[in-house]
């Protein structure tokens, strides 16, 4: 499903990775400034390894052997960032079709219904991004991925600028996104908690090196830092 | 005092046919050259964008016999469009409209660029992931979020337009009904006797349109603030 096998340099730090991984939702672990955010860049096509292959789905976005490199929006890869990154000039229903219109898709209002009721925004279609809290705009920047119809969901912290409360609150909707969307997931996050809530396969990151993979067991134990 | 003449009329009527013209070509042009300064590197940026300012800080006259020995009737760029595409600017309103344009650029240019520059980069990098190719994130993020800017800019422009005298006088000289702006009306006017009375109506009148305009492009950057906060 996904083959990620790279290196990049970044000023004094350096990203070594290979990661192979079958899993629904693929879980990268690790403190902040471990690479995580830049490895999944790499997956999107934001940031072009120096040398190395990114497959996904049998499909190669990224061989520097082959000078070939997918740029983001031919992947067909959605990706939900830390801080949602809504449009602040459309409402939340044009934020939602916004994938939909540039991928010249046929409207689906079935899969929109199920969309926007899996995450509980249908209250929300006419409000600006401005007008949300933190949650909501979570929940709709997942919306906004989704109905882009991706083949792999990136998910950076989508729970990192959010209090306790609001964490509480969206990680269910994460949890039925897992079992219902469908759609395989990288989940990045140095919270080992989230990490047992909803990684099927963890990859654990320090340094820019993969240090450990495999399943709940290579999560620190509980309160543990990572 | 307040009986405006019709040769007044012409020079006015003709100011806002020069600026008009002047502004929206220019605009385009404009909105390119500051999306390249804002969101590009390229080999000869700094050439670009000192050529892009210098109208504003080089004396108009200057500006003006340069575009006389460029675009003249006998200049390299001006005898070829008249001989092949039958354009003249040479003591034309087009030469005026071209002149104001040009010395008008750099504040169409400054207004548009400091927009696209506050634009969040990452909110066109969420664009790319969500499958819109780098034209449609110009044309549905970039473009939409920077129009406050865009329209203050033409404002800008507009006024530095209608105002324009050293460089136009210069390029097209100052002929009644062909290239008499407001501006040089009003220097016609001061140099002759009698003109005084005239000449303070068409002052009030240039006060009037300049006062709208920076009035205009205060509430086009209000609204470019609300925009970008997303209310």
């Amino acid at each position: 499903m996904l083959r990620v096998d790279v290196s990049k340099q970044l000023g004094e730090f350096s990203i070594e990775a290979s990661i192979a991984s079958e899993g629904r939702v693929t879980g990268l672990f690790g403190a902040s400034g471990a690479g995580k955010s830049s490895l999944i860049n790499m997956i999107a096509g934001l940031l072009r390894p120096d040398r190395g292959t990114i497959v996904v789905d049998g499909e190669t976005l990224d061989d520097s052997a082959a000078r070939l490199h997918v740029p983001a929006h031919r992947r067909r890869i959605g990706y939900v960032f830390q801080d949602a990154r809504l449009f602040p000039h459309l409402d939340v229903r044009q934020n939602l079709d916004y994938g939909r219109r540039m991928n010249r898709l046929a409207d689906d209002a079935a899969q929109r219904a199920r969309v926007t009721e899996l995450l509980d925004i249908g209250n929300l279609l006419n409000r600006r991004p401005g007008q949300l809290s933190g949650g909501e705009r979570q929940r709709v920047a997942l919306g906004r991925a989704l109905l882009a119809q991706p083949r792999l969901l990136l998910l950076d912290e989508p729970l990192g600028s959010l209090d306790e409360e609001r964490k509480v609150e969206i990680l269910p909707y994460l949890v039925r996104l897992r079992d219902e969307a469908g759609v395989p997931m990288v989940y990045v996050s140095h919270d080992a908690d989230e990490m047992r809530r909803l990684a099927t396969q963890i990859v654990m990151i320090r340094r820019g090196r993969v240090i450990a993979f495999g399943g709940a067991e290579v999560l620190p134990a509980a309160n543990s830092p990572a | 005092m307040f009986d405006i003449s019709p040769t007044e009329w012409t020079a006015i009527l003709l100011s806002l046919r020069v600026a008009v013209v002047a502004t929206l070509v220019a605009t385009p042009l404009g909105i390119g050259v500051a999306w390249l300064l804002a969101r590009r590197d390229f080999w000869g940026k700094s050439v670009v964008d000192a050529l892009t300012y210098l109208p504003l800080v080089l004396p108009p006259v200057v500006t003006g016999y340069l575009l006389l020995l460029t675009f003249g009737r006998r200049g390299l760029v001006g005898a070829w469009l008249a001989d092949n595409l039958g354009i003249v600017f040479a003591f034309r309103w087009t030469g005026a409209a071209l002149a104001c344009g040009v010395m008008s650029f750099p504040l169409l240019v400054r207004p548009i660029r400091l927009s696209i520059e506050a634009i969040d980069r990452r909110l066109e990098q969420a664009a790319g992931t969500l499958g819109a190719a780098p034209w449609q994130v110009f044309t549905t993020v970039t473009l939409p979020l920077a129009l406050p800017g865009v329209l203050a800019g033409m404002v800008l422009g507009f006024a530095k337009a209608i105002g324009e005298f050293g460089a136009t006088i210069t390029f097209v000289s100052n002929i009644p009904g062909e290239t008499q702006t407001i501006s040089s009306a009003i220097y016609s006017l001061i140099q002759t006797p009698d003109g005084d009375t005239a000449a303070l109506r068409l002052v009030i009148v240039s006060i009037v349109i300049a006062m709208g305009a920076l009035i205009a492009s205060e509430w086009f950057a209000r609204r470019a603030m609300q925009r970008l906060h997303g209310n």
